[in-house]
């Protein structure tokens, strides 16, 4: 049994429809799970209709590939430690860009080629094999197989500006005599998976989570080009959709930072400026005292970094927040937009460690109403609260929009001791009048407060 | 007419793309990269017609390697994605809360 065009074109509309509903859904934390679940019958419904398609006569190769895909993403999916979610997603964009960059070279053995779809084949194996590669390179500075730093040298914009060239000029003469077995082809094939190498390893540290979203927008412009080149229009709208929404937060994470997205491309982070040194006296603080003062307070915050994931200090933050809220205070976790190593990471990570949702709120929020906090508590943050950014113009992250905690109350820095931060910065903060340092592990010195409140 | 046609809902979807993803709140931008990522893995489905379409066996070998690579991505994207959004609660009845440990 086999449906015509027309048919499978009608599926992919609906195909469409649920992909495009299940965007919307995920907008609300309410509607999220049924938004994915829509988009997933989406996806099964599009892959149905294309194996019922009358140009697909053999089926061993695909079931058996289907099979092993099927076995290690979902391996993957339900293994995967939520602390450890950057590099997952890198690792599937990474799927993602190496299944179009196939998908175009495997389009050259189709017949009737025009020269537009030569380009658009050159296209989705440019695109796909730079997502393939920049997202290997992303996931080995996530997790810190390589070095997470910014690997700068000198004469590096002129070396990758040479080797795009010679991708455009590879792909001009492949286009000009295509071939199956060209030498041009093999030579696009490998340029952009130089490329993709050469464009990820400049950015590093705190860039992370506009990579990650550069990546997934790369991921969908290629599945784009991929349906450029075999002519299938379900292909261009579900990866124009995921292109779209890829850019859009790499500009929410550019914003975040106050820098612009060839500023994070192109330039290494910390490369260009040294912040002025600030010198002052740190007024540290035992857990007896810190929990006098949480007892007394009727409105709390908790800004969390990545430092409070990697001391896997989120569940007792939320059992602090519990004991605080049963003693009648008003207990809130801001998050800034760049906190932790992708958008929205410290969300997932605080959702995994039961913090009710309606608790999070972001940064625009808090900000207007920070004075009336009475205890602002930093866990493994540092950047995003570093006042250097308002007024320090030598820091280099001037500019950029950080949570007012100094303005709180009382703020608690936990700290395991004096160290720069992950940028390498020196922070202000810690020797404001209203700031106490918590010195130690952070998960130590909560379950310490904890058990003070248990007393 | 083909390309411009092409290039019509090419222009359409970013567009639609840009109108729903700006309203995602912050809180779910990592569900939200995850699902996108998984929609992504719908060259998925251009990897099934070069892997069935009875063409060379290089071609067919090149599809194959790509369903196996966009399966991942697929199953793997929406998996995850699913297993973060189910952690997502609204404020729970205090009959949990007052446990601790």
């Amino acid at each position: 049994m086999s449906l015509s065009l027309e048919l499978i074109n009608v599926w992919y509309i609906v195909a469409a429809g649920l992909f495009i509903y299940g965007l919307k859904g995920l907008g609300s934390p309410a509607t999220a799970v049924r938004g994915n679940l829509l988009s997933a019958i989406g996806m099964f419904i599009a892959v149905v209709v294309t194996l019922f398609s009358k140009g697909i006569v053999q089926f061993e190769w695909i079931m058996a590939a289907v099979l092993v895909g099927a076995i290690i993403g979902a391996v993957a999916a339900q293994r995967v430690a939520m602390t450890n979610m950057p590099e997952m997603v890198a690792l599937f964009n990474g799927s993602g860009g190496i299944a179009s960059l196939l998908v175009g070279w495997a389009a050259l053995y189709n017949s009737g080629n025009t020269t537009f779809t030569h380009i658009t084949i050159l296209l989705s194996i440019l695109i796909g094999g730079v997502t393939f590669s920049g997202s290997l390179v992303a996931w080995g500075k996530l997790a810190e197989v390589m070095s997470s730093r910014a690997i700068v040298f000198g004469a590096q914009r002129v070396v990758n500006a040479l080797i795009l060239i010679t991708l455009v000029g590879c792909g001009v003469m492949f286009s000009l005599e295509p071939s199956l077995t060209s030498p041009y082809l093999y030579a696009v094939i490998a340029l952009s998976l130089v490329f993709g190498v050469m464009v990820v390893i400049p950015i590093g540290g705190a860039d992370m989570p506009v990579v990650i979203s550069l990546l997934n927008s790369y991921s969908g412009l290629a599945a784009c080009a991929a349906g450029f080149a075999i002519n299938n229009n379900i292909l261009i709208v579900a990866g124009s959709l995921v292109g779209a929404a890829g850019m859009i937060l790499t500009n929410i994470m550019c914003k975040a930072m106050n820098r612009s997205l060839a500023n994070v491309l192109f330039s290494g982070f910390g490369a260009v400026k040294t912040a002025t040194k600030v010198e002052g006296e740190v007024k540290p603080i035992v857990p007896e005292d810190a929990f006098l003062i949480l007892e007394a307070a009727s409105s709390v915050t908790f800004v969390p970094g990545y430092g409070m994931a990697v001391a896997q200090a989120q569940h007792v933050v939320r059992e602090l927040g519990e004991l605080l809220e049963a003693n009648g205070t008003e207990v809130t976790y801001a998050i800034h937009p760049v906190a932790g190593r992708m958008p929205g990471h410290m969300n997932v990570l605080l959702a995994e460690a039961n913090v009710p949702y309606d608790q999070l709120v972001e940064m625009d929020d808090i900000n207007p109403r920070i004075e009336n906090v009475d205890v602002a508590v930093v866990i493994g943050a540092n950047d995003v609260v570093n006042p250097a950014a308002r007024h320090d113009e030598n820091s280099p992250i001037y500019g950029m929009p950080i949570i007012n905690v100094d303005y709180a109350r009382t703020v608690f820095v936990l700290k395991r001791s004096m160290a720069a931060g992950f940028s390498g910065v020196d922070n202000p903060l810690f020797f404001g009048d209203n700031t106490r340092m918590l010195f130690g592990d952070a998960k130590a010195s909560i379950s310490s407060v904890i058990a003070e409140f248990k007393r | 007419m083909e390309a411009v046609f092409l290039a019509l809902v090419l222009m359409l979807s970013i567009f639609l793309g840009f109108e729903l993803i700006s309203k995602v709140p912050a809180t779910l931008h990592t569900p939200l990269m995850s699902g996108a990522n998984a929609i992504s893995g719908i060259t998925l489905v251009g990897a099934l017609t070069s892997a069935g379409a009875g063409n060379e066996m290089v071609a067919t070998w090149l599809g194959a390697v790509a369903v196996a690579f966009a399966t991942i991505n697929v199953v793997g994207g929406y998996m995850v994605t699913n297993r973060m959004l189910s952690m997502f609660k609204k404020k729970e009845v205090p009959s949990k809360a007052g446990g601790g440990s």
